[in-house]
């Protein structure tokens, strides 16, 4: 069928244009128009390619570790040299005098870039560890408490909501008194005493046991804090959802709970919940840094990101490299994931009200 | 009103109880957690070491241990187990601190949140609503005790700027002009976080609120826009605002600056906490969790009651 041009064109000829093309308008799923608008978001998507390439980056911590810079995270280089253009340069300086100055010595050698053949690239810190790959694996160890622990809380924040809100009543009761116990706790000195108490001999109840150290440890803890966090909202959103009539139709049918619960209602909150992650899984990165800075969270000489901002702390005048450079690799990665979790927010539902509270 | 007041304090009450039964449990089940031998100190015989066991109940069971410790924290003689001092008078020494940080940081939060929020809805879309909201971005993705870590390095101990004092607190009753001084970075640093979070949540309030119909009405009938904007828009977008600041200033007051503290060695409150938590001090942990609980439980009453009076469709019940 040709279109006239030089009819006026209305929406019926759009749609006739349309219809041209496709043979008929297709129904399009919300999660497709979500994507075409999240498409033309470029903004959005460069910070999602930033975040991605942090994450390969930090996986890459193993060969980068051997065949760059060839040393481990936790191997000190104290008291060696190494080669920057043709001359031994001391990885951590002696003291002493140096052309009739006297030096206290201890500093370690600052970001070298490529000038060491990749060695030192971002610097050493006061036991001649090299700082890059200590970044590298400290990024590994922070997304994998940050992501794990997302992970562990959105799903038990999911589970919780379903069941308060399909159930009410009793269930309801008893889930929100618990979010309302968590959400009176002070979240950071309840993380810190949890953190503290379970890292000095682990965890070992109930058939569980979970060794200091281990990074389990401030993955359970963050995604125990966070929980109320995340599982109120969505509770709420459960309890509106539940009264609307497509959902009455599933239980006359004879839908069982688990069916309701699963391809009713959790579909139609799935959009809230894959916001709520990306913005919790950079909340948790935050949480897990400052957890590691105050000594409570992954247990040194485990690297993270918040334990290399605590290392380098004592050495902010001599050494400042060792705290900043961490403390941008937080701050880019945490960026990403809230510019991300924005523009994912606005292609999934414009006129949603999901907000990360703190 | 009154029944509303009554059964959320009811409610607070258990609420306290709870938290520091929780608390007790924690640490209780800690393996190694035993504080007898630390307390007898290195010379001490196993008499001694029943003797102090005898002292602070524990040997008995767990729960009425936990009595013990209840009673003598609320009657002010609960002592550290490490340094042996007061727990409820080391709390007090360090309320002027955190109470100086914490009032003001709020202050300056409040202030520019609102400030950066009606700003960035007033220009929405144009650039200073874009420049404000990246910056606003950028700032609530900063680790606090970063941020803090590195203005202290570039403003009181690196030579060429170091216009400030380097860190711990002056009490206000000795020296208030440095006791402004060395807070100015703590406040500012603190309220960094929630400019840009308060900028953002205002900035979409209003934006909301733009579109109500007696908005529209207020604009037909010829008022004034910046008359529309502050007593019907704002005064509107800054109920949920209301809140959200009752919640902050609480969590902040009971333990959220503990980052902030630290980095800046104020002493307050949350400091004590932390030192605590590193020697596995039970005592000044149960001290501070409660008077933490304490806070956040009482301002989200008087939050609930702030926004029943603030929007009169909403009863309290």
């Amino acid at each position: 069928m040709a279109t006239d041009s030089t009819t006026e064109f209305t929406l019926d000829t759009a749609a006739e244009l349309a219809g041209e093309e496709h043979g008929a308008i297709e129904g399009k799923s919300p999660w497709l128009l979500a994507w075409r608008r999240l498409r033309r978001n470029y903004i959005s998507l460069g910070f999602l390619f930033l975040f991605v390439v942090i994450v390969v980056l930090c996986s890459l911590a193993g060969p980068y570790a051997r065949d760059i810079a060839k040393t481990g995270p936790n191997d000190n280089h104290l008291g060696e040299t190494f080669v920057r253009g043709g001359k031994n340069v001391n990885v951590v300086s002696k003291g002493g005098f140096v052309g009739g100055q006297f030096h206290a010595g201890g500093v370690p050698v600052g970001p070298q870039l490529w000038h060491a053949g990749g060695r030192y690239v971002f610097g050493a810190d006061n036991q001649g560890r090299d700082v890059a790959v200590r970044l590298l694996y400290g990024g590994l160890n922070s997304l994998k408490v940050g992501i794990g622990s997302a992970v562990i809380c959105t799903l038990l924040a999911l589970v919780f909501a379903l069941l308060a809100g399909y159930y009410g009543g009793w269930a309801d009761w008893i889930i929100s008194r618990f979010f309302d116990l968590i959400w009176a706790f002070p979240v950071l000195l309840l993380a810190i005493a949890l953190g503290t108490a379970l890292s000095i001999n682990g965890f070992h109840h109930f058939g569980i046991s979970i060794q200091s150290g281990s990074l389990w440890i401030p993955t359970l803890v963050i995604s125990y804090v966070l929980i109320p966090y995340v599982g109120r909202p969505l509770r709420g959103q459960i309890l509106s959802l539940r009264e609307k009539e497509f959902v009455e139709a599933a239980v006359a049918q004879g839908a069982s709970p688990l069916r309701v619960m699963f391809s009713e209602l959790l579909p139609n909150i799935a959009s809230s919940v894959l916001v709520f992650f990306t913005l919790i899984v950079a909340n948790n990165i935050l949480t897990e840094a400052g957890l590691s800075f105050l000594g409570a969270g992954v247990q040194p000489p485990n690297p993270s990101w918040g334990t290399l901002i605590a290392d380098g702390q004592s050495r902010i005048v001599t050494a400042p490299w060792l705290a900043i450079i961490p403390g941008i690799a937080i701050v880019l990665t945490v960026l990403s994931l809230n510019i991300f979790g924005d523009g994912l927010r606005d292609a999934l539902d414009p006129r949603a009200k999901v907000r990360m509270e703190r | 009103m009154v029944t509303f007041i009554i059964r959320r304090l009811i409610g607070a009450f258990l609420v306290l109880v709870a938290v520091s039964f929780i608390t007790y449990l924690i640490f209780v089940k800690i393996p190694g957690g035993d504080p007898a031998p630390r307390i007898a100190g290195r010379t001490a015989t196993d008499a001694n070491i029943a003797d102090i066991r005898q002292k602070l109940h524990l040997n008995d069971p767990f729960y009425s241990q936990y009595w013990a410790m209840m009673q003598s924290l609320f009657s002010g003689s609960l002592k550290s187990y490490s340094s042996q001092l007061n727990v409820v008078s080391e709390i007090k020494r360090g309320i002027p601190a955190t109470f100086s940080l914490c009032i003001g940081a709020g202050i300056i939060w409040l202030g520019f949140g609102i400030l950066v929020g009606v700003i960035s809805a007033v220009t929405a879309g144009r650039w200073s609503d874009r420049v404000i909201t990246v910056l606003a971005l950028i700032g609530i993705s900063m680790p606090v005790f970063w941020l803090g870590l590195i203005v202290r390095y570039l403003f009181a101990e690196q030579h060429p700027f170091s216009w400030f004092p380097d860190g711990e607190y002056v009490a206000l009753t000795s020296n208030p002009w440095q006791w402004f001084l060395h807070l100015l970075m703590p406040w500012l640093v603190l309220a960094v976080l929630f400019i840009g979070f308060y900028g953002r949540v205002l900035r979409s309030n209003i934006l909301d609120t733009i579109n109500e119909d007696y908005v529209r009405t207020a604009k037909a009938k010829g008022l004034p826009p910046r008359r529309v904007l502050v007593k019907h828009v704002l005064r509107n977008s800054l109920i949920p605002i209301v809140t959200l600041f009752g919640l902050d200033f609480a969590a902040v007051i009971g333990g959220s600056a503990i980052l902030t503290e630290t980095v800046f060695d104020l002493k307050g409150v949350g400091q004590y906490a932390a030192d605590s938590v590193q020697s596995l001090d039970l005592p000044p942990i149960m001290g501070v969790t409660i008077y933490a609980t304490f806070f956040i439980v009482i301002f989200s009453v008087v939050v609930d009651l702030l926004y029943a009076w603030l929007d009169p469709r909403i009863r309290p019940t």
